[in-house]
């Protein structure tokens, strides 16, 4: 293993525990009394220290020694935890987030702020610890057995009793127990008991019976696992029995109840946390806070679920290959098809499995990639705090559902779009604290974020509960920049759609945050570009609600397959509202060549699709075709013709950008279970297509196009 | 690649030949991933003349250009002998169509000209040198000027 790999590893290690260190952090706001809560923070830092020492890198070493010496003053009840110190740990963490990338990525950090912190750190510190030469051990980090868990620095004494008697079988397969015993005084203090009491008379002694059995003591700081690893190959040849019966070697516990609380500990040890905690202290914080009980419940056991690291490449070369599978199988369907065997074939039926079971391997394949949208959440406190610093606003930060899996490519491209929301809000959708006191409500605003599946979508919301949107002030702003008619007439709906527009701003002023060129447009187009949408609702005084739908996965969509000209084309269900066989009767031509629908009352222009895409319309006969009703984000309902559609199916999305670059119109191409490739149309695209410019748009769009800054 | 500081002078390349426009061109082997036959394609909305559409190689969708239009030398007829040359350059593949395929040529580093100079400034880019073969002349294709000159014709 080559040092770099090690490296790695250690950052990523450290990408865990400053999760960690957020979590413990904003749990530590919610409950500040809470030891256990105080104790995983410390703990996070003094690994991440040891890990940064064993690398040499001093200024996080030092940082963190700085940080968890304040900590451990905390933990030590020295010092209580107000808001402001607590405001001090929100920046030191963040501080400590940064000095790490920035060991990561070899550059120099910050001094600034880090000196800043690094001061009122020691504020916090008397004289005596700030003299105190900090030394630590260097940890082992164990990165080749278990990447996922840093052993805890001061791992918890616990004390095993084991119970050893080994069948004759043992002896007979060559094990010598006193290696076994050798192995486990390698964990600790071991103390060994024989048990003769089973030594037959000397005259009945068979040297083939196994007779003797061993009590063992075994004070460690290893968990249970460990203790049967030794035992490994013999666990099947004797009688053992591991029990733990205590975290302090001189504490004699009460057999039945501390075992179970035990058991419990140990179950959660490889997490490297919870584990450190003596087991007395959790006892009294118990039972001095009965109100703990319910918040330490919530959280839910991060237990040793066992993980795998890899590669990401190879996940999505498996998806890649499950994605041909999947075309492969509807090949074979369609060819068996023509075949026109008989309903009940045998074929037919394996076929269906072989369907079903390509499907199971794709949903299988495509969870691997999903992950819960917790790091994406928790990296928006730091934002909420970044910014209401930066304005001066109170706000504190709820989510919900982090727990919600989303596709990883999804989570990544959301970052920066959910950031810019977020500052958004706290700097546009809340108010001034004494603004907020004045018309009653709690001065520090709150920003929600949740998370939730829903209909085969994925639900992303930020809630404010700040003033909501200044329609009036936003319809202004519009008509100031040009982007509408003074004498327009827009509902309130149509008003605030105004702030996806590009070159929108509300703030009058350049503040802190806005400003940075950056618009609600780029939002729009980067959750667009993951096939998802925004929506805005907002309630004068009550707040702002801005709702991303995403679709559940990138790979896979659900489309009707339809014919435009002579080619066969996909459009995504999920923009489909309805479809239309048109009535002679509902069809009204407005102007040279503007056609409109009737629909329930309301005229909906139809657009070409062959017309805007640059193909000959086969027939130009204005009631040929099919209607396919879609809600578009520029031009609100649009009908869009089509030739016909042929069917409704799960289509794999195959990028057209990774070997040409972007079409206009066409979101992506997919393979049609004939081999042929099909386009998968953007209706929203095709729509704003004016079928007057074909040759114009010819230039493939450079595909960094829809990464956004 | 054609780098001139790389190995000795006397380095062996290999090229395979074909014709595109009645004009004689090739590309280095190793550039080159596969050679099919002609199928057709699904054309792509809005794109020049040049590119005739995209093509399911095993999965991936690929945009074949039309040689010959995009160096300006007329549309490809079709032909029975006519092949596609699938060719990768970077991350990027990409399918040329083309007339025939002729055969493969084995030249030290020294045989290969630099372009002459010739007025067009796109032509110099399209084509890192020529080869004379017998009577003929060999240009030699840079695929990456085929790629990023997404203008359509080239010369």
């Amino acid at each position: 293993m080559s040092r770099n790999s090690i490296r790695d590893t250690f950052f990523e290690e450290c990408e865990e525990l400053l999760e960690a260190l957020v979590e413990g952090l904003s749990a530590m706001e919610e409950n500040t009394g809470d030891m256990e809560v105080v104790n995983a923070v410390f703990r996070a830092v003094h690994s991440i220290k040891g890990g940064a020492g064993a690398f040499g890198l001093d200024r996080l070493v030092a940082f963190a020694h700085a940080f968890e010496t304040v900590m451990d003053k905390v933990r030590s009840h020295d010092l209580e935890v107000d808001e402001a110190l607590m405001r001090l740990f929100h920046r030191s963490g963040d501080q400590l987030a940064d000095l790490v990338e920035a060991a990561r990525d070899e550059r120099e950090p910050d001094s600034e702020t880090e000196s800043t912190i690094l001061k009122e750190l020691e504020a916090y510190l008397g004289e005596s610890d700030k003299q105190d030469d900090f030394s630590f051990d260097a940890l082992s980090l164990d990165f080749e057995a278990a990447p996922m868990s840093i052993e805890p620095a001061e791992p918890a004494l616990r004390r095993f009793e084991l119970r050893f008697r080994p069948t004759a079988a043992l002896y007979a397969n060559g094990h010598e127990p006193l290696l076994l015993f050798d192995a486990l005084a390698e964990l600790g203090t071991l103390e060994v008991t024989a048990d003769l009491s089973e030594l037959p008379e000397f005259d009945a002694f068979d040297p083939n019976d196994a007779v003797l059995s061993w009590q063992l003591t075994l004070d460690t700081a290893e968990d249970e696992m460990v203790l049967h690893e030794v035992f490994e190959f013999v666990e099947s040849l004797c009688d053992l029995d591991i029990r733990v019966s205590g975290q302090s070697p001189e504490q004699q516990p009460e057999p039945e109840v501390e075992d179970s609380t035990a058991e419990t500990v140990t179950s959660l040890a490889p997490s490297g946390i919870e584990a450190a905690l003596p087991q007395t202290t959790q006892d009294t914080v118990e039972d001095a806070r009965p109100a703990t009980a319910p918040v330490q419940g919530a959280n839910e056991p991060r237990g040793p679920r066992p993980t795998l690291r890899v590669d990401l490449d190879r996940v999505d070369r498996l998806i890649n290959t499950v994605g041909e599978l999947i075309i492969n199988q509807a090949m074979i369907s369609q060819r068996i098809e023509e075949l026109e065997l008989p309903a009940v074939s045998h074929l037919t039926n394996e076929l269906e499995a072989y369907k079903l079971l390509a499907r199971d391997i794709q949903e299988g394949v495509m969870a691997i990639r999903a992950q819960p949208v917790k790091p994406l959440f928790q990296r928006m406190s730091r934002i909420v705090r970044e910014a209401s610093e930066a304005t001066g606003k109170k706000a504190k930060l709820v989510t919900e559902g982090d727990s919600t899996e989303v596709d990883k490519t999804v989570i990544e491209r959301l970052a920066d779009p959910l950031t810019h929301m977020v500052r958004n809000a706290v700097d546009h959708g809340l108010e001034s604290p004494d603004r907020r006191t004045e018309i009653g409500k709690e001065p520090a605003g709150t920003i929600r974020l949740s998370a939730s599946h829903r209909s085969g979508s994925v639900f992303i919301e930020i809630i404010d509960d700040g003033a909501g949107l200044d329609r009036k002030r936003i319809f202004e702003k519009a008509v100031e920049k040009g982007l509408i008619a003074p004498d327009a007439e827009l509902s309130d709906q149509d008003i605030d759609n105004l702030l996806f527009l590009p070159g929108f701003s509300t703030a009058s002023a350049v503040s802190n945050l806005s400003g940075r060129g950056v618009g609600m447009d780029v939002v729009r187009n980067a959750v667009a570009a993951l096939g998802g949408r925004v929506s805005i609702s907002s309630l004068p005084g009550a707040g702002t609600t801005f709702t991303i739908v995403l679709p559940l996965t990138l790979a896979v969509m659900d489309g009707f397959v339809i014919s435009v000209s002579d080619q066969t084309m996909v459009i995504p269900i999920s923009s489909i509202i309805e479809t239309i066989r048109p009535n002679r009767r509902d069809l009204h031509q407005i102007g040279t060549d503007g056609r409109v629908i009737a629909v329930r009352g309301a005229y909906v222009p139809i657009v070409d699709v062959a017309g805007n895409l640059g193909l000959a319309s086969s027939s130009n006969d204005i009631g040929g075709g099919v209607l396919l009703l879609v809600g578009t984000e520029a031009q609100g309902l649009a009908a869009l013709r089509v030739d016909a559609i042929h069917d409704q199916r799960q289509v794999v999305i195959k990028s057209l950008e990774s070997n040409y670059g972007a079409i206009p119109g066409v979101s992506a191409a997919t393979i049609l279970g004939d081999g042929k490739i099909a386009l998968i149309l953007d209706p929203d695209e095709v729509v704003k297509l004016h079928p007057a410019a074909p040759v114009l748009f010819t230039t493939p769009q450079p595909r960094t196009e829809l990464r956004h800054a | 690649m054609l780098d001139a500081n790389e190995g000795p002078t006397e380095a062996q390349f290999e090229f395979i030949t074909f014709s595109a426009g009645n004009q004689s061109f090739c590309l280095e082997i190793t550039q080159i991933r596969e050679i099919r036959r002609w199928t057709p394609v699904t054309r792509l909305p809005h794109t020049p003349d040049d590119v005739l559409g995209v093509m399911n190689l095993r999965g991936a969708v690929i945009p074949i250009f039309d040689l010959s239009a995009r160096f300006g030398l007329g549309q490809t007829s079709d032909n029975e002998r006519n092949v596609v040359i699938v060719a990768a350059c970077g991350d990027t593949t990409i399918g040329l169509l083309v007339e025939s395929v002729s055969e493969i040529l084995s030249v030290n580093k020294s045989a290969i000209q630099e372009t002459p100079d010739i007025k067009s400034e796109a032509a110099r880019q399209a084509i890192l040198g020529v080869i004379s073969v017998g009577d003929n002349v060999v240009r030699v294709v840079n695929l990456d000027a085929v790629l990023d000159n997404d203008r359509g014709a080239v010369v």
